[in-house]
Parts: C-alpha cells; structure tokens; sequence
C-alpha cells in the first residue's frame, strides 16, 4: 500500500468516522444537557421565539457600527479566511472528483488559477489571524491550546493543497498524500476543539436570540 | 469576614470557615447547577476572537486585558470542560482539563464581581451570540456557594436575608414611607389591605433619593389610582440576583409577588432600578412557569403609559436634555423608547450621547460594583467614558432612569469635581405635572 493508497483508504475513512461520531456526541451531549429555559411572558409585539431564534443567527454576520471601529479588521479577515476555505474545499474541481467518488454528487467548479490565487489569500488571511492572536495582548491571554492547534490544522491543508497543485518541494504523489492526511488531522480533531463553532454556532446565536427577542431587546 | 490576598497579591474576600477543599467542592457544586443546555452552547461556541474586550468600560478604561469579558469567565468554563462537556471523561482522563483550584477562584472574585456590571454589552459584540452577562451571572452562583463573594456584598445579602431588605428593616418600612410623605407634603398609602397598584423601592430611595418614594406616590394620587406601598413586600433591589444567592432572589421575588397578589393588585411597579427589573420582570418566571398573577412594569414604563394615555399632563421644561441608558433597564430589558417619550412629553429637545440605546455605555456601578468599594479605582476609570460622551453631547440636563447608575454617576462626577447633576426622569415628571 502506498502513502497515496493509505491517505485516500483507511485514513480517510478513519478520520471521516471520528469526524462524524465525534460532532454527533459533542452536539448531543451540548444540546442534551437541560435546558432550563426561564419562561417569561414577552413584551407586547415581541417577535416569536422562532423569529427570535433567526434574528440572532443572522444579527450576529455582522458587528454593530461601534464595536466595528475596533474589530473591523479582525472581522472581515475572519470572513475571508472561512469563505476561502469553504470556495477551495468546494470548488476546487479535483475536489469535486473527490467529492463525487465519495457521495455521487457534483457541480461546476471554479478555474484552477482562480482557486490558486483564493488559496493563496486564504493562506495569507490565516497568517494574519495568527499574527493578531501572538501579538495582541488580549488574543495572547484568552488563547489555550486549542487555538494554536485548530489554527495549524486549518492552515496545514491549505498550505499543502497549495504546494500539491503548485507541484512544490516534493513528488507530486507525496504532496497529495501529505495534503490529504493534513486534511484526515483536521477531520480528527474537528469535533474535540473549537472547529465546533462550525455547527454550534447557530445554537448559541440562536438562544441569545430567543432571550433577548422575548424581552424586545436588541441581540 | 475576612479580606486576604493571594500569593500573586491579588485581593479577595472570602466567608465562612471553610477548608480549601470545601470552598472549591462548593463552587463546583454551584457552576455545576448552572451547566444547562444554553450555558453550555455558548461555553462550547467561543472562538476566543476578543471582540468582547473593547465593549468592555472596564477593559477600554484601563486597557488592561484581565477585565476582557470572556476571561473573567476562565474557572467556570473550566469546570465545565471538567465536568460537565460531552467529553469531560475523557478530559478528565488524559489530564487536559485541569482542576479549578481554590487560588483560581480567589482571583477570579475580582473579576467575577470586581470588574463586571452584567451590562451584557459584551453579549451585543459578541459574534458568537454567547451570553457572557449571563454566564458570568451564574458563575457568581458558584461563587457565592464557595462564600467567595466581595464583603461588602455578603452584608448586604446577609442584611436583605434578615431584614428583607439591604437597606431597612421591614418593621421600619411604613414609618419611613410617612415620613417621607409629611417631609414632602404628599398623601401616602401603607400596607393597605387591597389596591391595584402596589408600588416598591430600592435601596436608594430609602437613603439618597427618599424624595422618589414621594415622586411616585404624588403622580398615583394625581391620576386617583387606587394604590399602596406595603411592608411584606416593598424591596425590588434583587441583591441575591446580583450576588449569585439564588435562594436569595427566589425569596425576594416570591414576597413582592405574593404581595401583590394578595392585595389584588394588578400591576406590580418597580421603582427606578435596573437590576430590580432584570429580577422581577424577566426572572419571575423561574418560580412561576411564565404565568404570574400580576403585571410587573419598570417605573419608566409607569410614566410612559401614563403620559401617553393623557392621564396626566406635563408643564414643558423647555430645555436639552442627554439620557444614560441603564443597561438592565435598556440593553437588557428592552425599554428602549418608554424614557425617550417621556422626555418628549416633557418638551425636552434630547442630546443622545454618541454611545446610547442598546448600545449606552454602562455607568461602571451595576452588579454590585457601586457598593463594592474595592472596585472604586475601576469604576472611577470607567466613569470618565460617560463624563465624556455628556460633555460632548452638550445638553443642558443630564437625566436616568437607574437610582443606582444615579448613585454611580454622582459619585463618579464628585470626584472628578465634575459639575453636573444627574437627575431622576420619575423626580422631572412629578416636578413638573400640570395642575
């Protein structure tokens, strides 16, 4: 078996495994905790709870004008690096081979120089999240480990994919290989660190929502 | 009592002759009843973007990155990684989530109570939607079990436990409510067997601002409400929802609410207190399952629907006015328009400061901070953020809603030798009513 062979097989689908068991048991065993919601009677022409719920998913794609002066930065770099992300994992056309072999579904993909060049600002926006995080006296003392790691993990297969369709350093099969193990690592530990925001994200937007909604007061 | 420092130095109170094994297994115990479903979505949701510190008064005030909102809540999502997260076991196991120490805990008493007002303008800039206000309302619950808790708050909880009230025994409730009648020249109604509205106090208004207490009654009178202030029930400053002493809250609230049921009031109003509204009006319903038998307003609530009914009219003051947001009252509680046409029926022009609404910088004195002087040095820090956006808007008036963020922000003008005044909304309506 070659490293292409073990990457593509059973690390694969290893690590698919634990990525799916994983964010399973982490969703459940959040959401499945009581949840002890206290119940009030709303302010007359409060929105609906489940109003409430999607105000506070969608209030939150952008911050209020005042806390924007500090953090705007921060945020539209955030916004980059997750839509580089999401555009190179899914439009990327041997992704959507990839994606195809696996699922049986596909769709067009983007020109292999436009993914290059949204993969080289992905790559360079992650940086800059990593630059604020060591230099930023707030950033350095709220940072665990976690950080660093799902930072790295993140950056690991970006950095590979890049120097796989680049042809960079070594063959061509090893820096596949390599770009795809990076990606079974992100998988793995997915579900154990704040990757998670991935899916939880909407559940915490959301009460907030619901709590604040029900009060007629902003989110 | 006692008030101590840590070997880094760091001050702390701490209550009750505990070992240090027992204060932690307390504090666990009391960040363990509060890991439910929604703590724990948001526990497990923060990216650590640090988009919290600057909506911070006391993080943009000194720039010291210990008062960023979401590290103040470091022990308490510690214990939940430990204990209560979907792999706390394995945690556990491979040693990745230490123990909360006693030494944590102590520290974090400063930033728990010290350096947060539950302003929730963290939760607003949070991207996450984490309730970090609230969080940190539930973390001093562990806190107050592990009797960790600033002195000055501990008293006054222990002074509300005996007496009903941090500021007055019950016993002297109706002697003070007529003499503040005779001092102001205004009929007053006590412990009345059945009226519709049943009117109650803060601590504020039984010391500083006893002028309130006559206010209210006077603006009743005028639109012949049938109306009381009653002994059983009059404190609506919440100290056990503010110190983390749920046993506490729940008693408080149960006894204004009984109260009110059984004179048959059908309106309960609080007087000019955030915290008093965040307890009553939004966690009531702990107790209650949502279905209260009376209706329970915010006195700035009172005045709106009493403005804008026409029950009672205003003398315009012709003046411009700026208008601090208590945040219970505001951000928190959604009355947002109720002082704003008050003002308005008061023929004011209003000056909004640059930060106001849902989005008002705190006074720097809710939570507790006002009484906990060891917080004074922040506090004064955070108040010069107010001075400024007051003294930028340029009104003639400064006015609120919050006795507390009066107190505050009298406080903090007196020693910068700052001179203005900062006045009651429910102190310029009743001065102003129209024969």
């Amino acid at each position: 078996m070659t490293l292409l062979d073990f990457a593509r097989g059973p690390a694969l689908e290893a690590s698919l495994f634990i990525f799916v068991a994983g964010v399973i048991w982490r969703c459940v065993g959040t959401l499945l905790l009581p949840w002890r919601l206290v119940r009030v009677e709303p302010r007359k022409g409060a929105s609906s709870p489940w109003v409430a719920a999607l105000k506070g998913v969608l209030v939150k794609l952008w911050p209020y004008d005042t806390f924007a002066k500090s953090g705007v930065v921060q945020f539209v770099n955030g916004y980059i690096f997750h839509a580089g992300f999401a555009v190179v994992f899914l439009l990327f056309a041997p992704h959507i081979l990839f994606i195809k072999g696996v699922t049986g579904l596909s769709w067009p993909s983007l020109p292999n120089n436009v993914i290059m060049m949204i993969g080289v600002v992905t790559a360079a926006s992650l940086v800059v999240a990593l630059v604020f995080r060591v230099t930023s006296p707030v950033l350095r003392l709220i940072s665990r480990v976690d950080d660093y790691i799902s930072w790295f993990l993140t950056f690991l297969p970006v950095a590979t994919g890049l120097m796989a369709a680049a042809h960079l350093g070594l063959r061509y099969e090893t820096l596949l290989s390599l770009h795809i193990l990076s990606f079974c690592a992100l998988l793995v530990w997915f579900p154990f660190g704040k990757l998670m925001h991935a899916f939880l994200f909407a559940f915490s937007r959301a009460v907030t929502g619901v709590r604040m909604g029900q009060r007629g007061a902003a989110i | 009592m006692t008030a101590k420092t840590t070997a880094a130095g760091v001050p702390y109170d701490a209550q009750g002759d505990m070992s240090d094994a027992d204060r932690r297994s307390a504090a666990m115990r009391g960040f363990l009843h509060e890991f439910g479903a929604v703590a724990a979505a948001h526990l497990e949701t923060c990216v650590r973007c640090g988009m919290c510190a600057n909506a911070c008064h006391f993080y943009v005030a000194t720039k010291n990155p210990d008062y960023t909102p979401i590290n103040k809540l470091r022990p308490f999502e510690q214990a939940y990684n430990r204990h209560a997260g979907p792999f706390a076991p394995i945690f556990r196991l491979l040693g990745i989530a230490p123990k909360v120490t006693v030494t944590e805990l102590e520290e974090w008493e400063r930033l728990i109570y010290d350096a947060c007002t539950l302003c929730g303008r963290c939760t607003l800039a949070c991207p996450m939607g984490i309730d970090i206000a609230e969080l940190i309302k539930e973390a001093r619950h562990g806190m107050y079990k592990a009797g960790l808790v600033p002195d000055r708050l501990q008293l006054m909880d222990r002074t509300a436990r005996a007496w009903g009230s941090p500021a007055t025994p019950a016993d002297d409730f109706a002697d003070i409510i007529r003499e503040a009648g005779e001092q102001h020249g205004i009929e007053m109604n006590v412990d009345l067997e059945k009226a519709d509205y049943l009117v109650t106090v803060a601590p504020a208004e039984l010391t500083d601002h006893t002028k309130a207490l006559a206010d209210i009654a006077r603006i009743l009178n005028k639109i012949g409400a049938s109306w009381t202030y009653h002994s059983e029930g009059f404190e609506a400053s919440n100290i056990g929802y503010i110190n983390g002493d749920i046993e506490l809250q729940k008693a408080m609230t149960l006894r204004l609410i009984e109260t009110a049921k059984k004179i048959g009031a059908h309106t309960l109003i609080l007087p000019e207190c955030g915290h008093a509204y965040g307890a009553a009006r939004w966690e009531a319903g702990r107790w209650y399952d949502g279905k209260l038998p009376t209706r329970i307003i915010h006195m700035t609530e009172f005045l709106q629907e009493t403005v804008i009914s026409g029950k009672v009219k205003l003398n315009p003051i012709n003046c411009t006015v700026s208008f601090h947001d208590p945040c219970q009252l505001v951000r928190r509680g959604g009355v947002r328009q109720a002082p704003r046409d008050v003002l308005k029926a008061l023929g004011t022009e209003l000056k909004e400061l640059e930060n106001h609404g849902d989005l008002a910088w705190c006074c720097g004195g809710g939570g507790g901070v006002v009484s906990n002087t060891r917080a004074d040095p922040i506090r004064f820090k955070a108040f010069q953020i107010k001075q400024r956006e007051v003294e930028d808007a340029g009104a003639e008036r400064f006015v609120t809603a919050c006795g507390q963020c009066r107190i505050t922000l009298t406080q903090g003008a007196k020693h910068f030798k700052w001179d203005r005044k900062v006045e009651s909304l429910l102190e310029l309506v009743a001065d102003n009513l129209a024969d």
